[in-house]
Protein backbone atom coordinates (compact mmCIF):
# COMPACT_ATOMS: atom_id res chain seq x y z
CA UNK A 1 0.00 0.00 0.00
CA UNK A 2 1.35 3.41 -0.94
CA UNK A 3 2.06 5.30 2.26
CA UNK A 4 0.62 8.74 2.69
CA UNK A 5 1.80 10.86 5.60
CA UNK A 6 -0.95 12.48 7.61
CA UNK A 7 -1.03 16.09 8.72
CA UNK A 8 -0.88 18.09 11.91
CA UNK A 9 -4.45 17.48 12.99
CA UNK A 10 -4.09 13.72 13.18
CA UNK A 11 -0.68 14.05 14.82
CA UNK A 12 -2.01 16.25 17.58
CA UNK A 13 -4.96 13.94 18.11
CA UNK A 14 -2.67 10.92 18.47
CA UNK A 15 -0.42 12.82 20.87
CA UNK A 16 -3.55 13.71 22.84
CA UNK A 17 -4.44 10.04 23.19
CA UNK A 18 -0.99 9.24 24.58
CA UNK A 19 -1.23 12.06 27.10
CA UNK A 20 -4.74 11.08 28.18
CA UNK A 21 -3.65 7.47 28.64
CA UNK A 22 -0.90 8.67 30.97
CA UNK A 23 -3.14 10.99 32.96
CA UNK A 24 -6.16 8.74 33.42
CA UNK A 25 -4.41 6.22 35.73
CA UNK A 26 -3.18 9.12 37.85
CA UNK A 27 -6.73 10.33 38.32
CA UNK A 28 -8.30 6.92 38.81
CA UNK A 29 -5.83 5.36 41.20
CA UNK A 30 -5.33 7.69 44.12
CA UNK A 31 -3.60 5.50 46.68
CA UNK A 32 -0.54 4.64 44.64
CA UNK A 33 2.86 6.22 44.22
CA UNK A 34 3.24 4.78 40.73
CA UNK A 35 6.50 3.11 41.60
CA UNK A 36 8.36 1.07 39.03
CA UNK A 37 7.01 -2.29 37.97
CA UNK A 38 10.45 -3.69 38.73
CA UNK A 39 10.14 -2.80 42.40
CA UNK A 40 6.98 -4.89 42.43
CA UNK A 41 8.92 -7.70 40.77
CA UNK A 42 11.55 -7.42 43.49
CA UNK A 43 8.85 -8.04 46.08
CA UNK A 44 7.60 -11.01 44.09
CA UNK A 45 11.11 -12.45 44.03
CA UNK A 46 11.27 -12.05 47.80
CA UNK A 47 8.03 -14.05 48.00
CA UNK A 48 9.10 -16.87 45.71
CA UNK A 49 12.70 -17.06 46.87
CA UNK A 50 12.90 -15.50 50.32
CA UNK A 51 16.54 -16.51 50.79
CA UNK A 52 17.84 -14.85 47.64
CA UNK A 53 20.54 -12.26 48.14
CA UNK A 54 21.47 -10.05 45.18
CA UNK A 55 25.08 -10.99 44.46
CA UNK A 56 26.09 -7.80 42.77
CA UNK A 57 25.29 -4.20 43.54
CA UNK A 58 25.28 -1.29 41.11
CA UNK A 59 28.69 0.33 40.71
CA UNK A 60 27.12 3.75 40.91
CA UNK A 61 23.74 4.60 42.26
CA UNK A 62 22.21 8.07 42.17
CA UNK A 63 22.22 9.31 45.77
CA UNK A 64 18.52 10.12 45.68
CA UNK A 65 15.38 10.67 43.69
CA UNK A 66 16.42 14.18 42.72
CA UNK A 67 19.68 13.12 41.11
CA UNK A 68 18.00 10.18 39.49
CA UNK A 69 15.32 12.33 37.92
CA UNK A 70 18.05 14.74 36.82
CA UNK A 71 19.84 11.94 35.01
CA UNK A 72 16.63 10.72 33.41
CA UNK A 73 15.83 14.26 32.31
CA UNK A 74 19.32 14.55 30.83
CA UNK A 75 18.79 11.29 28.99
CA UNK A 76 15.49 12.49 27.56
CA UNK A 77 16.95 15.89 26.70
CA UNK A 78 19.88 14.40 24.78
CA UNK A 79 17.54 12.19 22.81
CA UNK A 80 14.98 14.92 22.19
CA UNK A 81 17.74 17.32 21.13
CA UNK A 82 19.02 14.86 18.55
CA UNK A 83 15.53 14.20 17.22
CA UNK A 84 14.89 17.94 17.00
CA UNK A 85 18.18 18.46 15.17
CA UNK A 86 17.36 15.72 12.69
CA UNK A 87 13.94 17.04 11.79
CA UNK A 88 15.12 20.65 11.77
CA UNK A 89 17.87 19.74 9.32
CA UNK A 90 15.56 17.72 7.08
CA UNK A 91 12.95 20.44 7.13
CA UNK A 92 15.55 23.02 6.11
CA UNK A 93 16.91 20.79 3.35
CA UNK A 94 13.41 20.26 2.00
CA UNK A 95 12.75 24.00 1.95
CA UNK A 96 16.08 24.66 0.27
CA UNK A 97 15.23 22.11 -2.41
CA UNK A 98 11.82 23.65 -2.93
CA UNK A 99 13.24 27.17 -3.35
CA UNK A 100 16.03 26.11 -5.76
CA UNK A 101 13.58 24.23 -7.95
CA UNK A 102 11.27 27.26 -7.88
CA UNK A 103 14.17 29.40 -9.10
CA UNK A 104 15.08 26.90 -11.74
CA UNK A 105 11.60 26.62 -13.23
CA UNK A 106 11.60 29.97 -15.08
CA UNK A 107 15.13 29.32 -16.36
CA UNK A 108 13.95 26.03 -17.76
CA UNK A 109 11.09 27.85 -19.42
CA UNK A 110 13.46 30.42 -20.89
CA UNK A 111 15.55 27.63 -22.34
CA UNK A 112 12.47 26.01 -23.79
CA UNK A 113 11.42 29.31 -25.36
CA UNK A 114 14.82 29.77 -26.87
CA UNK A 115 14.65 26.30 -28.35
CA UNK A 116 11.25 26.94 -29.92
CA UNK A 117 12.50 30.24 -31.36
CA UNK B 1 3.65 33.26 10.36
CA UNK B 2 1.80 29.99 10.23
CA UNK B 3 5.04 27.98 10.27
CA UNK B 4 6.37 29.91 13.21
CA UNK B 5 3.27 29.18 15.16
CA UNK B 6 3.58 25.49 14.44
CA UNK B 7 7.18 25.45 15.55
CA UNK B 8 6.37 27.11 18.86
CA UNK B 9 3.52 24.73 19.38
CA UNK B 10 5.95 21.87 19.00
CA UNK B 11 8.33 23.39 21.56
CA UNK B 12 5.50 23.92 24.05
CA UNK B 13 4.23 20.37 23.60
CA UNK B 14 7.75 19.02 24.05
CA UNK B 15 8.26 21.02 27.22
CA UNK B 16 4.88 19.94 28.57
CA UNK B 17 5.69 16.28 27.89
CA UNK B 18 9.01 16.60 29.68
CA UNK B 19 7.41 18.22 32.71
CA UNK B 20 4.65 15.65 32.73
CA UNK B 21 6.87 12.62 32.62
CA UNK B 22 10.05 13.77 34.27
CA UNK B 23 8.69 15.46 37.33
CA UNK B 24 8.59 12.43 39.59
CA UNK B 25 11.21 10.01 40.86
CA UNK B 26 11.66 7.21 38.42
CA UNK B 27 12.15 3.51 38.85
CA UNK B 28 13.31 0.80 36.56
CA UNK B 29 11.53 -1.85 34.52
CA UNK B 30 14.40 -4.10 33.65
CA UNK B 31 15.80 -6.86 35.80
CA UNK B 32 17.80 -5.18 38.53
CA UNK B 33 21.48 -5.50 39.23
CA UNK B 34 22.40 -8.75 40.93
CA UNK B 35 18.87 -10.12 40.73
CA UNK B 36 19.67 -12.96 38.36
CA UNK B 37 21.72 -15.88 39.70
CA UNK B 38 25.22 -15.89 38.08
CA UNK B 39 24.46 -18.89 35.91
CA UNK B 40 21.37 -17.30 34.36
CA UNK B 41 23.12 -13.96 33.98
CA UNK B 42 25.90 -15.70 32.03
CA UNK B 43 23.41 -17.71 30.00
CA UNK B 44 21.63 -14.61 28.69
CA UNK B 45 24.94 -12.97 27.81
CA UNK B 46 25.88 -15.98 25.70
CA UNK B 47 22.48 -15.99 23.97
CA UNK B 48 22.66 -12.28 23.18
CA UNK B 49 26.28 -12.15 22.08
CA UNK B 50 25.76 -13.30 18.45
CA UNK B 51 23.17 -10.56 17.91
CA UNK B 52 25.65 -7.91 19.07
CA UNK B 53 28.38 -9.27 16.82
CA UNK B 54 26.16 -9.40 13.73
CA UNK B 55 24.61 -6.04 14.59
CA UNK B 56 27.98 -4.31 14.92
CA UNK B 57 29.08 -5.75 11.59
CA UNK B 58 25.90 -4.53 9.94
CA UNK B 59 26.37 -1.05 11.39
CA UNK B 60 29.95 -0.89 10.10
CA UNK B 61 28.85 -1.97 6.67
CA UNK B 62 25.93 0.44 6.65
CA UNK B 63 28.16 3.40 7.56
CA UNK B 64 30.67 2.40 4.90
CA UNK B 65 28.16 1.83 2.12
CA UNK B 66 25.45 4.36 2.90
CA UNK B 67 27.05 7.14 4.95
CA UNK B 68 23.99 9.31 4.35
CA UNK B 69 22.01 7.08 6.73
CA UNK B 70 24.27 7.86 9.70
CA UNK B 71 22.01 10.64 10.86
CA UNK B 72 19.02 8.35 10.72
CA UNK B 73 20.93 5.79 12.78
CA UNK B 74 21.44 8.50 15.37
CA UNK B 75 17.76 9.28 15.25
CA UNK B 76 16.80 5.66 15.91
CA UNK B 77 19.14 5.59 18.90
CA UNK B 78 17.85 8.93 20.15
CA UNK B 79 14.26 7.73 19.92
CA UNK B 80 15.03 4.74 22.15
CA UNK B 81 16.95 7.05 24.45
CA UNK B 82 14.00 9.38 24.93
CA UNK B 83 11.35 6.71 25.23
CA UNK B 84 13.36 4.70 27.76
CA UNK B 85 13.48 7.79 29.94
CA UNK B 86 9.72 8.31 29.94
CA UNK B 87 8.26 6.59 32.97
CA UNK B 88 4.57 6.59 32.21
CA UNK B 89 1.96 5.77 34.85
CA UNK B 90 -0.21 2.80 34.00
CA UNK B 91 -3.54 1.31 35.04
CA UNK B 92 -2.02 -1.06 37.61
CA UNK B 93 -0.83 1.82 39.75
CA UNK B 94 2.79 1.38 38.81
CA UNK B 95 4.90 2.98 36.12
CA UNK B 96 6.84 1.57 33.25
CA UNK B 97 8.44 2.90 30.13
CA UNK B 98 8.29 2.36 26.38
CA UNK B 99 11.31 0.76 24.74
CA UNK B 100 11.42 2.63 21.45
CA UNK B 101 12.96 -0.31 19.63
CA UNK B 102 10.25 -0.59 16.97
CA UNK B 103 11.40 2.41 14.95
CA UNK B 104 15.05 1.40 14.66
CA UNK B 105 14.03 -2.13 13.73
CA UNK B 106 11.80 -0.94 10.90
CA UNK B 107 14.59 1.31 9.62
CA UNK B 108 17.64 -0.89 10.10
CA UNK B 109 16.54 -4.38 11.05
CA UNK B 110 16.64 -6.24 14.37
CA UNK B 111 20.41 -6.83 14.48
CA UNK B 112 21.33 -3.17 14.30
CA UNK B 113 18.66 -2.38 16.86
CA UNK B 114 20.11 -4.93 19.26
CA UNK B 115 23.28 -2.84 19.39
CA UNK B 116 21.45 0.49 19.74
CA UNK B 117 19.17 -0.91 22.46
CA UNK B 118 22.11 -2.29 24.40
CA UNK B 119 23.85 1.09 24.35
CA UNK B 120 20.78 2.62 25.98
CA UNK B 121 20.63 -0.20 28.55
CA UNK B 122 24.32 0.24 29.31
CA UNK B 123 23.86 3.96 29.87
CA UNK B 124 21.01 3.32 32.26
CA UNK B 125 22.83 0.53 34.08
CA UNK B 126 25.98 2.60 34.60
CA UNK B 127 24.51 5.98 35.46
CA UNK B 128 21.04 5.34 36.76
CA UNK B 129 21.28 2.00 38.56
CA UNK B 130 18.40 1.05 36.28
CA UNK B 131 18.76 -2.51 35.10
CA UNK B 132 22.31 -3.68 35.73
CA UNK B 133 25.63 -4.83 34.34
CA UNK B 134 25.23 -8.44 35.45
CA UNK B 135 21.68 -8.48 34.07
CA UNK B 136 22.64 -6.60 30.89
CA UNK B 137 22.64 -9.80 28.84
CA UNK B 138 19.15 -10.73 29.99
CA UNK B 139 17.76 -7.21 29.62
CA UNK B 140 19.35 -6.81 26.21
CA UNK B 141 17.87 -10.12 25.13
CA UNK B 142 14.34 -9.04 26.06
CA UNK B 143 14.47 -5.41 24.94
CA UNK B 144 17.09 -5.36 22.21
CA UNK B 145 16.72 -8.84 20.69
CA UNK B 146 13.24 -10.32 21.13
CA UNK B 147 11.39 -7.00 20.91
CA UNK B 148 13.09 -6.06 17.62
CA UNK B 149 12.66 -9.60 16.24
CA UNK B 150 8.92 -9.40 16.91
CA UNK B 151 8.75 -5.93 15.34
CA UNK B 152 10.71 -7.17 12.34
CA UNK B 153 8.39 -10.13 11.84
CA UNK B 154 5.31 -7.93 11.91
CA UNK B 155 6.86 -5.30 9.68
CA UNK B 156 7.96 -7.86 7.08
CA UNK B 157 4.72 -9.80 7.26
CA UNK B 158 2.23 -6.95 7.06
CA UNK B 159 4.17 -4.28 5.18
CA UNK B 160 2.45 -4.71 1.83
CA UNK B 161 -0.86 -5.97 3.17
CA UNK B 162 -1.94 -3.31 5.65
CA UNK B 163 -1.74 0.49 5.77
CA UNK B 164 1.73 1.57 6.85
CA UNK B 165 0.52 3.19 10.07
CA UNK B 166 -1.22 -0.01 11.20
CA UNK B 167 1.95 -2.02 10.58
CA UNK B 168 4.17 0.50 12.34
CA UNK B 169 1.78 0.65 15.29
CA UNK B 170 1.58 -3.13 15.69
CA UNK B 171 5.30 -3.62 15.23
CA UNK B 172 6.18 -1.08 17.92
CA UNK B 173 3.42 -2.02 20.36
CA UNK B 174 4.06 -5.76 20.19
CA UNK B 175 7.83 -5.25 20.41
CA UNK B 176 7.20 -3.45 23.66
CA UNK B 177 4.82 -6.06 25.00
CA UNK B 178 6.99 -9.00 24.04
CA UNK B 179 9.97 -7.38 25.80
CA UNK B 180 8.17 -7.62 29.11
CA UNK B 181 6.78 -11.07 28.45
CA UNK B 182 10.38 -12.20 27.98
CA UNK B 183 11.42 -10.40 31.17
CA UNK B 184 8.72 -12.37 33.00
CA UNK B 185 9.94 -15.62 31.46
CA UNK B 186 13.50 -14.82 32.49
CA UNK B 187 12.49 -14.11 36.07
CA UNK B 188 10.26 -17.18 36.23
CA UNK B 189 13.09 -19.38 34.93
CA UNK B 190 15.43 -18.04 37.58
CA UNK B 191 12.80 -18.08 40.32
CA UNK B 192 10.41 -20.98 39.77
CA UNK B 193 7.63 -21.12 42.36
CA UNK B 194 8.25 -23.68 45.12
CA UNK B 195 4.82 -25.19 44.52
CA UNK B 196 3.66 -24.25 41.03
CA UNK B 197 7.09 -24.24 39.38
CA UNK B 198 7.86 -22.15 36.32
CA UNK B 199 4.22 -21.66 35.27
CA UNK B 200 3.04 -20.24 38.59
CA UNK B 201 6.06 -17.98 38.76
CA UNK B 202 5.56 -16.81 35.18
CA UNK B 203 1.96 -15.85 35.92
CA UNK B 204 3.10 -13.90 38.96
CA UNK B 205 5.80 -11.91 37.16
CA UNK B 206 3.70 -11.70 34.02
CA UNK B 207 0.90 -9.93 35.84
CA UNK B 208 3.33 -7.44 37.33
CA UNK B 209 5.05 -6.53 34.06
CA UNK B 210 2.79 -7.36 31.17
CA UNK B 211 -0.47 -5.91 32.48
CA UNK B 212 1.25 -2.66 33.39
CA UNK B 213 2.72 -2.73 29.95
CA UNK B 214 -0.41 -3.03 27.79
CA UNK B 215 -1.41 0.66 27.88
CA UNK B 216 2.24 1.61 27.47
CA UNK B 217 2.54 -0.65 24.47
CA UNK B 218 -0.35 1.25 22.91
CA UNK B 219 1.34 4.55 23.75
CA UNK B 220 4.58 3.35 22.26
CA UNK B 221 2.79 2.24 19.11
CA UNK B 222 1.23 5.68 18.71
CA UNK B 223 4.49 7.53 19.38
CA UNK B 224 6.27 5.38 16.81
CA UNK B 225 3.54 6.02 14.24
CA UNK B 226 4.00 9.75 14.88
CA UNK B 227 7.74 9.76 14.34
CA UNK B 228 7.52 7.42 11.36
CA UNK B 229 4.98 9.75 9.82
CA UNK B 230 7.33 12.67 10.37
CA UNK B 231 10.06 10.66 8.64
CA UNK B 232 7.81 9.99 5.68
CA UNK B 233 7.24 13.71 5.33
CA UNK B 234 10.80 14.90 5.94
CA UNK B 235 13.18 12.08 5.11
CA UNK B 236 11.58 10.21 2.26
CA UNK B 237 14.90 9.90 0.42
CA UNK B 238 16.59 8.18 3.35
CA UNK B 239 13.68 5.78 3.78
CA UNK B 240 14.02 4.83 0.14
CA UNK B 241 17.79 4.46 0.41
CA UNK B 242 17.28 1.98 3.23
CA UNK B 243 14.59 0.18 1.28
CA UNK B 244 12.03 0.88 4.01
CA UNK B 245 9.61 2.40 1.54
CA UNK B 246 9.52 1.95 -2.18
CA UNK B 247 10.01 5.02 -4.31
CA UNK B 248 6.75 6.66 -5.38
Amino acid sequence: MQPKPFGWGVSLLLLGIVIVMAIVPLLLIRDSEFGGADAAAEEAIAEVAPDYEPWFTPLFEPPGGETESLLFAVQAAIGAGLIGYFFGLKHGQRQARASTSAQRAPTGQAVAERVTE
Amino acid sequence: MDKRWKRWLLVVIGAALLLLFEGRPAYAMHIMEGFLPPLWAAFWFVVTLPFWVIGLRQINRLIAEKPETRLLLGLAGAFTFVLSALKIPSVTGSSSHPTGTGLGTILFGPMVMSVLGTIVLLFQALLLAHGGLTTLGANAFSMAVVGPLVAWGIWKGLKDRAPVWVTVFLAAALANLSTYVVTSVQLALAYPDAVGGFAASFVKFGTIFAVTQIPLAISEGILTVLIFNALQTNAETELQTLGVLKGA
